[in-house]
C-alpha cells in the first residue's frame, strides 16, 4: 500500500515537513516492500491553492494515506473528495513516520488541523 | 485629464486631497471611487445616488454528465481554483478569478459559466460634480473587476479625479494604470516614506507621472522631503498638522468649505498637474 509523507528533503532521512501544502517533497512509499520515491512538490512556492495542487498531486500516485504535520481546509476537503486518509506526526524522519504508521501509533486527522495560508512563509 | 490620487501608506489623506481638488475645481469634474474595499468620498461629496449596476465574474459550472474528469481545467488554472479528483470536481470560490480558462479549453465542453455577483457600481451627481463608486460585497477577496467597472465609466470630456486604495497591491495598480497623473499623499514619517518609496517604484514601472503631497507636513522628520529632492519628485503641496482640517474631516466636511484660503492652492495645484504632463505622452494627446 502506498503511503505519501511530506518531507523536507528526498530520502527517508529527511525531516517531516509540518506543511502539507507546501512541503518540498512528497516521499511516496511502499508500507510493505519500504520502496519509496521521492517527488518534488511543484506547488511549494504556488501563490494560492498550494494545498488544492499538493492534494492532486498526491491522489494522482494513488496513495491510500498522507502522513504529515497540519493540513489546511482547501486541501482537506480535497483530500476527502478521494479515500485518502490523512494521518498527523509532529516531527521526526520519514522512516520514524513511516514505522510509527505501520505500528498505529498515528492520529487520523477528521478536520482541516491549520486555518488557510498556514504554510504561507515558513521555513 | 485623469488625476488618480494614491499612496504607500494608509491614512495619509488620498480621500481629502481627491475631494478638496474636486470641489476647488468643481466645473466638469466626475470623481471616481476606486477604494472599493471601503469607499469613503461620499461621506464627503454626499452625491445623489440615481443609478446602481451589479458587477460579476464569470464562475464556472461543471455538468458531471459531460465531464469524463480528464483535469484539464484544474491544470490550467492559474489559481489553483479547480481540483479534480477521483471522478470528482471540486471548485474553490474564492480562490476563482473568472479569468474563464477552464471554459474555454475544456476538450468535453462541459464547462459553463454563470454571472457570480462581487460587488456593485452606484453612480449620481454631487452639486455639479459626476459621481461614481464601487462596492465590493463584504467577504469578497478579488476588487480588480469592481475597479475596472468603475473606471469603464470614465467620460473623457471631463477632468477626472480618482481616489485610489491605499497600498500597491492589484487594485492599486488596476486604479492608477493609464491615468495621465497619480498624486501620492505621504506623510513626514518612517512608515510614511517606506510606503512612498514602494508606490513611487510601482508608478515608474507603470510609466505614470507623478508627484508628492506631503500631509502633516510640519511633523515627524525631513527624510520625506530629503528624498523627493534627491530622486528629483516634485513636491506639489504642503498641509501642516491643523485642528482645524482634524475636525472638518471628522464631521465629514471638506476643510475647503471652511478654510476658504485652501481652494486657490488647490487650483495651483491643479495648474502645476497640467504643467506637469505637458510633454509626456498624455499631455501630447490633449
Amino acid at each position: 500500500m502506498k503511503v505519501a509523507i511530506s518531507s523536507q528533503g528526498d530520502n527517508l532521512d529527511s525531516q517531516v515537513d509540518a506543511r502539507f501544502g507546501r512541503c518540498n517533497y512528497f516521499i511516496i512509499i511502499d508500507s510493505e516492500t519500504g520502496e519509496f520515491e521521492a517527488v518534488s512538490n511543484q506547488a511549494s512556492g504556488a501563490m494560492g491553492g498550494a494545498g488544492i495542487q499538493s492534494a492532486q498531486t498526491v491522489a494522482g500516485k494513488d496513495v491510500k494515506a498522507i502522513i504529515t504535520g497540519n493540513v489546511g481546509p482547501n486541501a482537506f476537503q480535497t483530500l476527502k473528495a478521494t479515500d485518502i486518509k490523512i494521518y498527523g506526526v509532529a516531527s521526526g524522519t520519514a522512516r520514524e513516520a513511516i514505522e510509527k504508521y505501520k505500528k498505529g501509533e498515528l492520529q487520523e486527522f477528521s478536520d482541516s488541523s491549520v486555518p488557510g495560508h498556514f504554510g504561507m512563509g515558513k521555513l | 485629464m485623469i488625476i488618480s490620487v494614491a499612496s504607500g501608506k494608509g491614512g495619509t489623506g488620498k480621500t481629502i486631497i481627491a475631494t478638496n481638488l474636486a470641489l476647488s475645481l468643481n466645473k466638469n469634474i466626475q470623481f471616481l471611487d476606486c477604494d472599493v474595499e471601503e469607499p469613503n468620498a461620499y461621506l464627503f461629496l454626499n452625491p445623489k445616488i440615481s443609478k446602481t449596476e451589479p458587477v460579476g465574474i464569470p464562475f464556472p459550472v461543471v455538468d458531471e454528465k459531460k465531464c469524463n474528469y480528464c483535469g484539464k481545467c484544474a491544470e490550467v488554472c492559474a489559481y489553483n481554483a479547480i481540483a479534480v479528483v477521483k471522478n470528482k470536481v471540486l471548485i474553490f470560490p474564492e480562490l476563482c478569478h473568472g479569468c474563464g480558462g477552464c471554459s474555454f479549453l475544456c476538450p468535453q465542453n462541459a464547462i459553463s459559466e454563470v454571472n457570480k455577483p462581487i460587488g456593485v457600481i452606484e453612480q449620481g451627481k454631487a452639486g455639479q460634480i459626476d459621481f461614481v463608486h464601487g462596492i465590493l460585497n463584504v467577504g469578497e477577496a478579488l476588487h480588480t473587476p469592481v475597479v475596472r467597472a468603475v473606471k469603464n465609466k470614465i467620460n473623457n470630456s471631463k477632468t477626472t479625479i480618482i481616489d485610489v486604495a491605499p497600498g500597491t497591491s492589484c487594485p492599486v495598480i488596476e486604479a492608477v494604470k493609464g491615468t495621465d497623473f497619480c498624486i501620492l499623499v505621504t506623510e513626514p514619517t518612517p512608515f510614511g516614506l517606506n510606503d512612498l518609496i514602494l508606490a513611487v517604484e510601482m508608478l515608474r514601472k507603470l510609466g505614470v507621472p507623478f508627484g508628492v503631497i506631503i500631509n502633516r507636513a510640519d511633523v515627524g522628520d525631513k527624510k520625506v522631503e530629503k528624498y523627493c529632492k534627491e530622486e528629483k519628485i516634485p513636491v506639489l503641496m504642503r498641509i501642516p498638522l491643523d485642528r482645524e482640517i482634524a475636525v472638518a474631516y471628522s464631521n465629514g466636511i471638506p476643510f475647503i468649505l471652511q478654510k476658504k484660503e485652501w481652494k486657490p492652492r488647490f487650483k495651483n495645484l491643479y495648474s502645476k498637474i497640467i504643467k506637469l504632463t505637458v510633454g509626456t505622452k498624455k499631455g501630447r494627446q490633449k
